[in-house]
Formats: structure tokens, C-alpha cells, sequence
């Protein structure tokens, strides 16, 4: 049986209360009679290796799973398609995984009231092929393949689209989650309106796992649009400087136009090799009379762009739309949309080869350092001079002075910016999460819910 | 007055400016109750703030007296959420009115919580933008009480709930603090947690909502069917269709004859039901969606449709439907107005069913809806005059309540908890599930004096303090969860 101590630098020392109830614990664990394996290799969390990975089948498994880890002080990690488990802070202990895979049942799926209930294991693909055979949607772009309900709820993920439906949170109606000792808690419905009682929906997105594990949630649901375009056109690249002042071909000048379009777009993203290169922009329009309404956006990005901006129908995207720029370092910038054009400045003058990618209108970007080609189309940007090599040790400093300097010069601006992943060294130089004003009250909230810190301890915010 | 309270009061005038702390009985009683004018309660002390720093202020003295407070704004809350403590501070932000900022380049605007609903729709208005939920008190209540009950409106099927419209919130905690909550805070959504709230989790200062782009084209429709079940049937067939209309309306031939009796709204006569549909957004969508409307809702057998061509004839058709529940007052010399969800899939069981109780109990229900989204406000109308009556339309209205959860509904869809409905709840949710919801009212209101007594039907101690853990767990000491 793999131990903490044997499993690699960064695990914790093994407490002697976890000595004590740890032997017991496995078999404790296997009389609940949820499949429980020993762990391996390949369910490190983050670089902390756990002791035991279970695969419950329903909530009421995955509760008593939760009332022995309570009694014998076992630290959970819940994972879900395990797609991005190592990015964040690693937990400071995981005795047990709890993988949700084996949670994979679309519950009810009752489309003519537009809502689905399903557990938190069945991957958003599979989501999305079973309700696309009713002709809906859950209106969540995901990122990566693989990802599953419980994993995009608890860490906020939401692509593109966020222009027009909001994100996760804005399309969650009810769930069910376990808490730390076992209690199974419901909150909302299977109404799509609803002001019942506390939204404990809105508390679990972006928990990461610390509050308790999300077992089942129930959905709104949109139909399918009967038609998708996207306009796409390239802006002029432009000189840091020329940014501030905000011309009319400046991607924050553009995002405006176009958020404030009667053409409605549903996204409006951007693709940006900073600090020399060209600005192309994306936009989605949905609906019966997409066509039409993409001939105006066209019209609308023509006075802006380079050259004549493509429209593509029947569902190409560009290869780059929603996909993440990197993933050795990427970090997350949100501002107010009026100070987009002053961040997009503030990352070319730091010099450092960055991939900006994301949300223009809604003014949510990633940055990745350094960039990677990958997912991207062979456009001007593949030009682009020489791409230096994975930061090494050396580097990091160099990005921590990016983050840290960055963060500066978007913070007058109402921005603010967090790593999403970045190699370990990174996290010993920079506040990974940046300063949170709420979070005395988060750190409340997680008392309550845990106040013996198994859940996921250290995942999030703050140590919390 | 207590002695507590008279040396509370001391304490407050020393942190509020002249004329802000009321203890004149008779200028107390105007705050006696909300819009569910059932339930009263002269509050202790009323105070009248102009700022973050006072209510503060306020709070840390009721902390330091232990007194219990409750917020307030317009008082037109439909289930007694904004009732006072007579052992208690009501804190009115009557003096909190100020639009502290426009942002269209955000397309945002920052306002203190006393700013009304509609004002901020008016400061907006004519830069082609406006503020999305539109509560059909909208010119009277404030974004405090919004915030605090979640409200919804008309248009909130396509466009969401106050939730979906707020960016932050300033918001005073129970213990006195001055704090943001952001919508691009990593983490918890708190935000999302704190609103529709009630107060119980503090009070709102300052609120930064999302500015919406006025929508390119509005079409209106109003359709007359033979019976309610023919406009629920539409209604299903128009979402199927996959068209989401910025509203959908119904009303049954009570309703309508109510709101003909009192505002003579003109509505074809001979109708069952009809159904307000208004579809918004850019003109190629909007004509597309609108012919599909038109022939879905002739297949089901309207038998007469209009189309409301400018914002005039809009408002003649939105008119009856408007004044709907102050209507009723025509036909009835009393009415409760109830708030109920069901799927919409069990709109026409559900109606069927409250047909059959008002022939049981002999009661009148006049049907009012946000069909679109399943939103009963059946108005059970009764002569309190009558020596029982009230009694059965009571039973009749919690009967309501009863099918809307038996069906997966909601005891609330926009009105709130408050005091009226918080013994409701356990219908809704388990002991563990209200315990659960109890965890987020201690961490931010370990001592309960965040308006007490609403949402929650009983009470509970938090017992600890946050940050130190003793003793047995609340969970284990109620016997809900086992340690080992
Ligand atoms: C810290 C962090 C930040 C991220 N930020 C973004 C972002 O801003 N944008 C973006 O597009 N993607 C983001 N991701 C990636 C995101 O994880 C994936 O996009 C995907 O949605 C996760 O799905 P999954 O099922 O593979 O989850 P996993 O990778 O298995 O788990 C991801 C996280 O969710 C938790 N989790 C998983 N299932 C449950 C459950 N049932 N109950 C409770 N917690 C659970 C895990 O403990 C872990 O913290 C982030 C990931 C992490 C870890
Ligand atoms: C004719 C009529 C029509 C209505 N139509 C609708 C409708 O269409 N949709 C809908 O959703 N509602 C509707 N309502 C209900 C009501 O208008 C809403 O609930 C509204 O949001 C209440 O706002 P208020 O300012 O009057 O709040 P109040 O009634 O004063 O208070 C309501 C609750 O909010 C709390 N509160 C108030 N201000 C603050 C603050 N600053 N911080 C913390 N808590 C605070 C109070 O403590 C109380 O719990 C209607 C009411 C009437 C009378």
C-alpha cells in the first residue's frame, strides 16, 4: 500500500491521529461495499498520492463512503474525469479519491420541461449526445473532453458562450451534494424558477472540492440553435501604445461594437500571440436567421479588419475557438470589458511571448506561457517569430514577475488575474489565486462545512 | 420601549446623522408590515442610514446589545420578509437612492440598494439599454429588496433572475464588516449564495448590475383560446417549437374578467384563457419565431389573435395583465395571492386539480401565470366577511402549495420565504437539507440576528463560533449523521 511519505516530496508528514484511525480505515471502507481499490501511480492528485481510490455508484455510496472517512479522519479528493485534477494547489493530504465515474446515469431528462437531472460522473460529451437527440443543449461550452458534470461545476469552467448564457452557475438549478460526515443535502429543484431556500448550487461552483462532493444536478436546458455562424477577421496587430488610445480597429473597441450589436452575437473570442502579433476575432451568431445576422457582423468587423473577415456556416468554428492556449502555465485575466484594451497592453509591454485566448466581450482571457501551437489554425500567427522553449527553472522567476507585474497593471484597471496551472516552483513565488476580498467569508463557510479540513484541504483560495 | 432599546437608541443617534433613528410610536407604526399586510409588528427602532459606514455602524451597536435587526426597502415584499422585530432594529435604505455610477462602456451601473427597480431602466433608457428583470412593482421596489428575494419578472424566462444580473454586491455582514462579494471572485460563489438570501445573511449597500442592450425588434402577441387547456397546450408547443419568447403569459376568464371589471383592458371577450406572448431580440429572429407563434397558437384553437404593433398598443395588451392583482380587488372583497412552480409539463394537471379544490372548499381561484416558466400566482379570492371563509381559501391556498411539490415544483418562484412560508419548507426539503443551508447562515450570522425568524421554520443555535470547533458536531448531536 502506497503511504504519503513514499509517494514524492511534497506530501505531508503522517499525523499520528492518522496513524491511529488509519488502520481500521480500509476495511471500514471496504464494508460500505463500494468498490475500493489501493491506489496507484496514476491517481496522484497534484503530485500527493492517495491512499485508496473508491468508485461509488450513488449518493447513498458515496455518504457512507463520507461517514467512514469522518470516523477514521481520512482527508477526501473527489475527482471527476481527472482531466485537469493536477491543476491548483495541491491538497496538503488525500487519503481517499473518490472517483465519480461509476456516478455515469442521466437521471431524467424531461425535455419539454427543458431541464435534465444527472449525476455528477456522466462526462459532459456523453451529456451532450443524449440530449442533442431531443434537439437540446446544455448551453456550457467545456474545454477538454472527458470533463464531467461534478468537475465543471466545482471548478466554475465555461467557455465562449458565457456572452449569451451566462456560465455554469447561471444554468444550474439543483444538486445534490455529500458533505464531509455524510449528510446527503439537497438544495433548488427541477423548476427552472425557484427562490426556495439558500442557493447551495451557487456555493459548490468553483468549490474545487472543498465543501462536500457533488453527486447529482439538474439543468436548464436550451433548445439547439437552428443555425450557427462564426465571422472571423484579423485585426491589425498594433504597437502597445497605439492600444491606449483605443482606436476603432483596437480588439476592445471591436468586442464593444459587438456586444452592443442588435446582431447578438452568442461569443465573441480573440486569438492574440502577444506581444507583435495580429488580433483575430471570432464571433458566433445563433438562431433561425443566423445568416443573415452574420452577414451584419461581418459588416461590422469589415471597417475593423485587414481583409475581407470570413463567415463560415454549418458548425466550423475556428480550430483555436474555446480551446485552451497552453498548458504548462495559464493563467486567467478578467476585467470590466472597457479595460480590455489597456490589459491587452499591459501583457505585450511585459515582453514575454504570451498566447492570449478567450472571451473578448465578456472580458474573460487566458494567457498561456509560453504559447503552443496546438489547436490552432495556420494563420499569420503561426508566422511569427520563434517560439522560445518551456520555461525551465531558470524562468519561472521570470513568469512569477509577469504574474506579479501583470497583476499590478490590470488591478487599476477592476481586473484581476489567477494561475490556473503553472509548474509547482511557480506556486512557492506568486499567490497562485491573487488577492479575494470575500475571503474571510469563504474560510467561514468552509469551517462550517468542514471543520476538520478533509475535503480537499488546501485546494482553493487561501489555503482553504 | 426596553431599556435595551432606549440605550440602543442613544447609541445609534451618536452614529447617524440628525432625524435618522425613529422612536416616535405612530411614525413607527407606517413600517408595521410589508405587501402581506396579514403579519405585523411595530418595530422597536427604525433607522433611517445614508451610507455603508452607517449601517455598519448600526449593526456592530445591535451586535454589541445583541438586538436583532432586519432590513428593508420598499415594503412591497409579498411574504412578510421585510416584517420587524418589535425587539428590534428595522433599517430602512429609504436614504440610499443615489445611481453612483452608469458604465455603458461596461455595460454596468452601480447603485445604492433604496435605488428603485425602474429608475435604473430610466437612467439608462435612452442610450439604448436597460436593467433586465422587470418585477411588476418595478416602480416601486428597490435593488436591496431584488437582491434579497432573487426577484424575477415577466421576462425572466429568457432573460433570468436578478442573480443573473448582478455583478457585486457591497454588502455589511451580520457581525458589522463592510464586504465585496464579485461575480470573478475565485472560489465559492458567495454572491450567488447572498442573493435571494432575505436578509438573513446581511445587509446589501451597493449593488453593480449588468446593463442589457434594448433589443432590437418587440413583438407582442395576445391570444384567446376557448379554455385553459388550449393555452397550456400552446404553451408546450411553443417551447418544443424551440422558440424561447422573452415572456409568456396567461390568464383564465377570473383573472381576465377582473382585470376587465377594473381597468377595461379590452381582451377578446368569450375567452377561456388568454396568452401574452412577447418575443424580443434581432428582426430576422423575431419575424421567424413570431410566425411560428402564431400558427402554433391557431393550431390549438385560438380563436382570435392580435399583434401589439407599437409600444402603445404593447401596453394596452400588457394592461389587464399588469393590473391583475390589484384587479381581483373588483370581484373580491378579499384574496390571497400565492406563489407557486411546476414544471410547465404539469401546468394542465395542476390547474385541473385547482379547480377541483376550489369547487371542494367553494372558493374562487382566479389563475394568473408566467406560464412559460411553470409560475402559478393562483389569487384565492374570499369574503372576509363571511364567518369560515378565510379559514378555507388558507387551506385552499396551502393546498396549492402541496401540488406544486408533489409535481417537483417550488412553494416559491419569485415572491420568497419570509415568515408566511417558512413552515413550508420542510415540504420542500429534509432536515438534513434545511441543516445544511443552516451551515451558511452560521458561517456568515453565527449569532442570528440577521432578520430572525424567516426563510427557516425553526430557529437553530449555531452553537459555535466560528473558527473554533467544539464539542459534538450539530449534525451528530441531532442524530443526523453518526461519528465513528
Ligand atoms: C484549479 C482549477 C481551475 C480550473 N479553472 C478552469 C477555468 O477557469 N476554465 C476552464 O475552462 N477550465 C478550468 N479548469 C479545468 C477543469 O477542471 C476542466 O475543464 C474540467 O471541467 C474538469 O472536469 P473533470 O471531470 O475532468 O474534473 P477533474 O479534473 O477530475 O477535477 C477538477 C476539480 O474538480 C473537483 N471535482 C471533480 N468532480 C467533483 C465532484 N463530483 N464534486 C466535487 N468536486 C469535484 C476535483 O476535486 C478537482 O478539484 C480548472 C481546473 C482546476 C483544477
Ligand atoms: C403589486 C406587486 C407586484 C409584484 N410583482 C413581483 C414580480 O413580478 N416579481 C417578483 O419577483 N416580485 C414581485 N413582487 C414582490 C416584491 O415587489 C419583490 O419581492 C421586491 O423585490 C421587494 O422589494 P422591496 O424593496 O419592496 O423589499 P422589501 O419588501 O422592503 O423587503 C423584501 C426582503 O428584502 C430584504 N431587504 C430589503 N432591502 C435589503 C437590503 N438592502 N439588504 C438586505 N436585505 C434587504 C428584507 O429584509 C426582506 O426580507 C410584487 C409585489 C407587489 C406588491
Amino acid at each position: 500500500m502506497a503511504t504519503p511519505q513514499e509517494t514524492g516530496p511534497d506530501a505531508p508528514q503522517e499525523t499520528g491521529a492518522r496513524a491511529r484511525h488509519g488502520a481500521g480505515a480500509r476495511d471500514a471502507l471496504s464494508a460500505t461495499g463500494v468498490t475500493v481499490r489501493d491506489a496507484g501511480p496514476g491517481d496522484a492528485v497534484a503530485g500527493v498520492m492517495p491512499r485508496w481510490v473508491a468508485l461509488p455508484e450513488s449518493t447513498e455510496e458515496v455518504a457512507a463512503l463520507m461517514r467512514v472517512s469522518a470516523g477514521h479522519d481520512l482527508a477526501v479528493v473527489p475527482a471527476g474525469g481527472g482531466t485537469r485534477l493536477h491543476w491548483g494547489t495541491p491538497p496538503e493530504r488525500c487519503d481517499l479519491l473518490i472517483d465519480t465515474c461509476c456516478l455515469n446515469e442521466i437521471l431524467e431528462h424531461a425535455s419539454g420541461d427543458l431541464v435534465v437531472r444527472v449525476q455528477a460522473g456522466v462526462t459532459m460529451d456523453a451529456l451532450a449526445e443524449a440530449l442533442a437527440a431531443q434537439n437540446q443543449e446544455l448551453a456550457l461550452d467545456v474545454p477538454l473532453a472527458g470533463s464531467t458534470v461534478g468537475g465543471t461545476l466545482a471548478t466554475a469552467a465555461a467557455g465562449p458562450r458565457r456572452l449569451r448564457y451566462g456560465t455554469a452557475r447561471d444554468l444550474l438549478i439543483g444538486l445534490t451534494v455529500v458533505l464531509a460526515d455524510g449528510t446527503v443535502a439537497r438544495s433548488g429543484g427541477k423548476v427552472v424558477k425557484n427562490v426556495a431556500g439558500y442557493d447551495l448550487g451557487k456555493l459548490f461552483t468553483g468549490s474545487y472540492g472543498t465543501l462536500g462532493i457533488i453527486t447529482e444536478a439538474v439543468f436548464r436546458l436550451h433548445p439547439i440553435p437552428r443555425a450557427r455562424h462564426w465571422v472571423t477577421a484579423v485585426l491589425p496587430s498594433a504597437p502597445p501604445a497605439a492600444l491606449s488610445a483605443g482606436p476603432s480597429t483596437s480588439p476592445g473597441a471591436v468586442a464593444a461594437a459587438l456586444a452592443a450589436s442588435q446582431a447578438e452575437p452568442s461569443a465573441v473570442e480573440l486569438d492574440w500571440l502577444a506581444p507583435a502579433g495580429t488580433f483575430t476575432v471570432s464571433a458566433l451568431v445563433e438562431g433561425v436567421a443566423a445568416e443573415s445576422r452574420a452577414g451584419a457582423v461581418r459588416d461590422l468587423l469589415a471597417g475593423a479588419a485587414e481583409a475581407v473577415p470570413d463567415v463560415t456556416g454549418g458548425g466550423e468554428a475556428p480550430g483555436w475557438w474555446g480551446v485552451t492556449p497552453g498548458e504548462d502555465v495559464l493563467l486567467e485575466l478578467r476585467v470590466p470589458p472597457s479595460g480590455v484594451d489597456g490589459a491587452l497592453r499591459a501583457i505585450a509591454a511585459r515582453g514575454l511571448p504570451a498566447r492570449v485566448r478567450g472571451s473578448l466581450a465578456s472580458a474573460v482571457l487566458q494567457i498561456a506561457l509560453p504559447p503552443e501551437s496546438a489547436g490552432t489554425e495556420p494563420t499569420e500567427l503561426a508566422k511569427l517569430p520563434e517560439i522560445p522553449e518551456i520555461p525551465q527553472l531558470a524562468e519561472v522567476a521570470e513568469v512569477a514577475a509577469f504574474v506579479s507585474g501583470l497583476r499590478g497593471d490590470v488591478a487599476p484597471l477592476g481586473g484581476r488575474l489567477t494561475v490556473l496551472t503553472a509548474p509547482p516552483e511557480l506556486a512557492r513565488l506568486v499567490d497562485l489565486w491573487g488577492p479575494v476580498g470575500a475571503l474571510p467569508l469563504m474560510r467561514r463557510v468552509k469551517e462550517r462545512f468542514d471543520p476538520d479540513r478533509r475535503m480537499s484541504p488546501g485546494r482553493m483560495a487561501g489555503g482553504i | 420601549m426596553t431599556e435595551t432599546l432606549d440605550e440602543l437608541a442613544r447609541g445609534l443617534a451618536g452614529v447617524l446623522p440628525p432625524g435618522a433613528v425613529i422612536t416616535d410610536p405612530v411614525r413607527l407604526r407606517t413600517y408595521e408590515c410589508d405587501g402581506l399586510t396579514h403579519h405585523r409588528a411595530v418595530p422597536g427602532i427604525v433607522v433611517l442610514p445614508e451610507s455603508a459606514e452607517q449601517i455598519a455602524a448600526v449593526v456592530r451597536l445591535c451586535n454589541e446589545y445583541g438586538v436583532p435587526f432586519v432590513a428593508r426597502g420598499a415594503g412591497t415584499g409579498l411574504s412578510g420578509g421585510a416584517l420587524p422585530r418589535a425587539d428590534g432594529v428595522l433599517v430602512v435604505t429609504a436614504k440610499m437612492r443615489r445611481i453612483l455610477q452608469v458604465d455603458l462602456a461596461d455595460r454596468r451601473a452601480v447603485v445604492e440598494p433604496g435605488v428603485t427597480n425602474l429608475a435604473i431602466t430610466e437612467a439608462v433608457r435612452e442610450h439604448g439599454y436597460y436593467y433586465a428583470p422587470d418585477p411588476s412593482s418595478q416602480q416601486v421596489c428597490t435593488i436591496g429588496g431584488n437582491v434579497a428575494e432573487n426577484s424575477g419578472g415577466a421576462h425572466c424566462l429568457k432573460y433570468g433572475f436578478t442573480v443573473n444580473h448582478v455583478l457585486a454586491l457591497e454588502i455589511v455582514t451580520p457581525d458589522g464588516d463592510i464586504v465585496t462579494l464579485d461575480a470573478d471572485d475565485p472560489g465559492y460563489d458567495l454572491l450567488g449564495a447572498f442573493v435571494g438570501s432575505e436578509g438573513t445573511l446581511g445587509i446589501t449597500t451597493k449593488v453593480t448590475v449588468r446593463l442589457s442592450r434594448a433589443p432590437e425588434t418587440v413583438t407582442t402577441l395576445l391570444a384567446a383560446f376557448g379554455s385553459i387547456e388550449q393555452g397550456g397546450q400552446a404553451v408546450s408547443a411553443i417551447i418544443g417549437a424551440g422558440v424561447v419568447p422573452a415572456a409568456i403569459e396567461m390568464m383564465d376568464a377570473l383573472a381576465i374578467a377582473a382585470a376587465e371589471a377594473a381597468v377595461a383592458c379590452g381582451y377578446p371577450a368569450g375567452a377561456g384563457a388568454v396568452l401574452i406572448v412577447e418575443l424580443d431580440g434581432p428582426a430576422a429572429e423575431v419575424a421567424h419565431q413570431f410566425a411560428e407563434v402564431e400558427r402554433i397558437c391557431r393550431d390549438n384553437g385560438a380563436f382570435e389573435l392580435r399583434t401589439a404593433a407599437g409600444p402603445q398598443e404593447r401596453a394596452a395588451v400588457w394592461k389587464g395583465r399588469r393590473s391583475a392583482f390589484a384587479a381581483v380587488g373588483r370581484i373580491s372583497p378579499a384574496y390571497i395571492v400565492q406563489d407557486g412552480v411546476v414544471p410547465r409539463t404539469a401546468l394542465p394537471d395542476v390547474l385541473a386539480s385547482i379547480d377541483r379544490l376550489s369547487a371542494e372548499y367553494g372558493i374562487r381561484v382566479a389563475n394568473v401565470f408566467h406560464a412559460g416558466d411553470g409560475n402559478l400566482h393562483p389569487l384565492v379570492l374570499f369574503d372576509d366577511a363571511e364567518p369560515g371563509a378565510e379559514e378555507r381559501a388558507g387551506l385552499v391556498s396551502g393546498r396549492i402549495l402541496d401540488l406544486c411539490v408533489e409535481h417537483g415544483g417550488s412553494i416559491t418562484g419569485e415572491h420568497g420565504v419570509g415568515v408566511d412560508k417558512s413552515r413550508y419548507m420542510p415540504k420542500m426539503f429534509t432536515d438534513d437539507d434545511l441543516d445544511t443551508m443552516q451551515l451558511v447562515r452560521c458561517a456568515f450570522d453565527p449569532r442570528g440576528l440577521s432578520n430572525p425568524g424567516k426563510v427557516f421554520p425553526t430557529p437553530r443555535l449555531c452553537g459555535e463560533v466560528p473558527g473554533v470547533r467544539r464539542g459534538v458536531h450539530p449534525l451528530v448531536e441531532s442524530g443526523r449523521a453518526e461519528q465513528f
